[in-house]
């Protein structure tokens, strides 16, 4: 009669796009702050579409780290202050795979659209059609792996003031890199080298945190919730 | 010495035993609600001697919990049993520690001393399956705004068991919340919540109930309500252990009061 | 084995006592220990071939590293321990490290400045074990800011358990990708430290000045830790007894 651990996570992400859906506000503030982030880089250096292709991969993804900040916000507050979160710890089932199922749910949401994002912003800030692709993909790859690790600092700083800016000051340090292998790929996709390598290593770190970081959130939800 | 309680009579037990009746006495006539805890510090004495209390019949049984919540000390001491079929009512002023014991037993907190047995088995030891049989209902209705009643069931009763759509509704129907099911719970009232809350509870068929002032925003009709389903609960041998600032209308025999001092 | 030994460390006034017995000794050898090496690195040491004597920021440099990396390990343990095993004198000592390593972090960052302008001739540049010590420095903030931000004692000591634990497994693969990252800008690629093997001449006083830091973070570590038992513990009775 318990119900099986796959629908459980099935019902939770089903859950969790049904609230994001009514609610399509919150979808889409991330975005527009990854695209205003952009925007402010050539005001700041110069319009020179030679000159920002050199500073693109670091600002696309300053701009989509910052934008997934923004939006880890969304992952667990709400459900902590409701008292759903606590139901879900008291539920008998896994918390871990309930967490894993919340991030996945997460990352489709915010994630994803932001790696839709990635070529349009790329574009403008004058990379290569042929880059584009590889663009798409080191972003996806990137932010699912900075949802894994943001669920971490989400859960531990569910009990704290001033969560928001904590949550980024925690984030940050992790995701260096995140950051430093998803520029690489960036950078070798406008240059037209193959993106194998960095990429690799994305996936490496997010099969690292697939492995541990829903483990790691669920143990620092409990704490959270004391 | 230190009082043991337990529904159904009050097991007093002396240094030397001598008073302890054999077992609990079944069907024994409850004493007045009320009764006092006496502060024990945490010593030896506070778990009780084998023997005077078969742990079979008591099914949740809490030993010489101790809480601190910063530098409160919050639990000191805190002993009881509840066996199935009865109601543990929790009492006294705000910030006596209602809300952080029922936490505690439910395993949201940690104690640093003591422990909350479930069937004989800390609690501890079988975290999911106790969760399994356990229903919280805290302060907050744990309903989420932009779904409706009947969507938030599906979900928070669907993610501990399969639940059809008919089942759902017939609880809703049982707790007067029929009317309201398909609004969003953003645009109810709290008592209209807490009434979705309520179908929630029963519908999770759930041993154990954790009840944090149930009664809170319920007209007339909804604390009888409470009433009525608490009643039906212990008629099937389930256990409740609900924080109250008045006393629930249950029988007598079914009732123990514990007071918690501030 | 006897592991009674053992568990008096999770008894806060025996810790107490223990430190309190012990400061005056690390600190004592810290200071000699340092006094020497310092004798060896700046005088009896020769310079460098290339460097000359700018080489000599090695000895607070270097150490200085090794340290602010061993008490962020430190502090994870003790972290690990306070969680699992749910002792509050780990919880005690996880937060007594976390300022030391702190500090250390930023002696090796200032150092590394410091080393930088005759070495590279400005005072900063994005070597990789500098930059993975800026990182480390976060890291060691977000610590304390967790802490900071809670506050229930007993979740803070948790939740920044876990972090604590979190960031050190991460450490290694932060240093990995921040070292990848300055392969693939050869031009920075110019590491501090000397290039050619060292003379022992050179050597002994590293290792030494090593010892004497370690020592002089326990020294430090015990008077701290005594500080924290004193504010957790302030309401037991033990307190009482040890003041008088």
């Amino acid at each position: 009669m318990k119900t099986p651990a796959v629908t459980v996570a099935w019902l939770v992400a089903r859950r969790d796009l049904r609230l994001a859906f009514r609610k399509p506000s919150q979808l889409i503030q991330p975005l527009m702050f990854f695209m205003i982030v952009a925007t402010l880089f050539p005001l700041t250096l110069t319009p020179e579409l030679s000159r920002l292709r050199d500073a693109a991969p670091g600002v696309l993804w300053v701009g989509a780290l910052l934008s997934s900040l923004l939006a880890l916000e969304f992952l667990f507050r709400e459900d902590a202050q409701d008292g759903t979160l606590e139901q879900f710890a008291l539920s008998g089932q896994s918390l871990t795979w309930m967490l894993f199922a919340k991030t996945c749910t997460h990352w489709l949401l915010t994630g994803v659209p932001l790696a839709l994002a990635g070529p349009v912003v790329a574009g403008m800030l004058g990379v290569p059609r042929p880059a584009l692709g590889g663009v798409l993909a080191a972003l996806a790859l990137g932010s699912f792996a900075l949802s894994l690790i943001g669920a971490i600092s989400a859960g531990l700083t569910l009990g704290a003031r001033r969560g928001g800016v904590l949550l980024s000051l925690l984030t940050l340090p992790l995701a260096v890199p995140v950051l430093v292998f998803g520029a690489d790929a960036t950078q070798r996709a406008i240059l037209g080298d193959g993106i194998a390598s960095p990429m690799y290593m994305l996936g490496a770190i997010a099969v690292f945190g697939i492995t541990f970081a829903p483990l790691a959130a669920a143990a620092a939800v409990r704490i959270g919730l004391e | 010495m230190r009082a043991v309680l337990h529904a159904g009579g009050f097991c007093q037990h002396d240094d030397d035993l001598s008073n302890g009746p054999a077992g609990c006495p079944g069907g024994g006539i409850g004493r007045r609600n009320g009764l006092k805890i006496r502060r024990s510090q945490g010593h030896a004495g506070s778990i009780p001697a084998r023997g005077t209390i078969p742990f079979d019949h008591c099914m949740l049984t809490v030993e010489g919990l101790h809480l601190w919540r910063g530098d409160r000390h919050v639990l000191r001491g805190v002993s009881f049993s509840v066996e199935a079929g009865s109601c543990a009512l929790l009492t006294g002023r705000n910030g006596a520690g209602k809300t952080t014991l029922l936490r505690a037993i439910a395993g949201l907190l940690e104690p640093e001393e003591g422990q909350v047995r479930w069937r004989g088995i800390p609690a501890r030891a079988q975290r999911d399956a106790f969760h399994a049989e356990l229903a919280y209902l805290g302060h907050e209705p744990a309903l989420k705004g932009d779904l409706t009643g009947q969507e938030n069931l599906r979900y928070s009763v669907g993610i501990r068991r399969g639940v059809a759509a008919a089942e759902i509704d017939a609880a809703l129907a049982r707790t007067g919340a029929a009317a309201f099911a398909d609004r969003l719970v953003r645009a109810l009232s709290a008592g209209q919540r807490r009434r979705i809350a309520l179908a929630g509870l029963l519908l999770l068929n759930a041993s154990l109930w954790l009840l944090d002032e149930p009664t809170t925003n319920l007209d007339a009709d909804g604390q009888q309500l409470v009433a009525d389903l608490a009643a039906e609960h212990l008629a099937r041998q389930g256990l409740i252990v609900a924080a109250v600032h008045h006393s629930l209308p249950l029988p007598a025999d079914r009732l123990l009061g514990i007071e918690l001092a501030a | 084995m006897n592991w009674v030994w053992f568990h008096r460390f999770g008894s806060p006034p025996w810790v107490y006592g223990f430190a309190q017995r012990w400061t005056p000794w690390f600190g004592g050898i810290a200071v000699i220990a340092m006094l020497v090496a310092l004798y060896g690195g700046l005088v009896l040491a020769p310079a460098d071939y290339q460097q000359k004597d700018a080489f000599r920021m090695m000895y607070v440099h270097a150490p200085s590293a090794t340290m602010s990396l061993m008490i962020y390990t430190t502090m994870a343990v003790a972290a690990a321990v306070g969680l699992i095993w749910r002792i509050k004198v780990a919880h005690a000592a996880a937060a007594a490290c976390a300022p030391i390593g702190a500090w250390f972090t930023v002696a090796t960052l200032g150092t590394g400045m410091l080393w930088g302008k005759p070495m590279w001739g400005t005072y900063w540049e994005w070597d990789p074990r500098l930059t993975s010590e800026l990182v480390l420095l976060f890291l060691y903030f977000g610590y304390m800011a967790l802490r900071a931000a809670i506050d229930d004692p007993q979740k803070a000591d948790k939740a920044s358990a876990m972090l604590a634990i979190v960031g050190a497994v991460n450490v290694p693969i932060i240093h990995y990708s921040v070292v990848w990252w300055n392969g693939l800008h050869q031009e920075n690629s110019k590491k501090l430290g000397s290039d050619a093997d060292m003379a022992w001449s050179m050597v002994w006083p590293l290792l030494l000045m090593l010892l004497a830091f370690g020592l002089y973070f326990g020294a430090v570590f015990l008077v701290r830790l005594r500080a924290e038992l004193l504010r957790r513990e302030r309401n037991a009775s033990w307190i009482r007894e040890v003041l008088t």
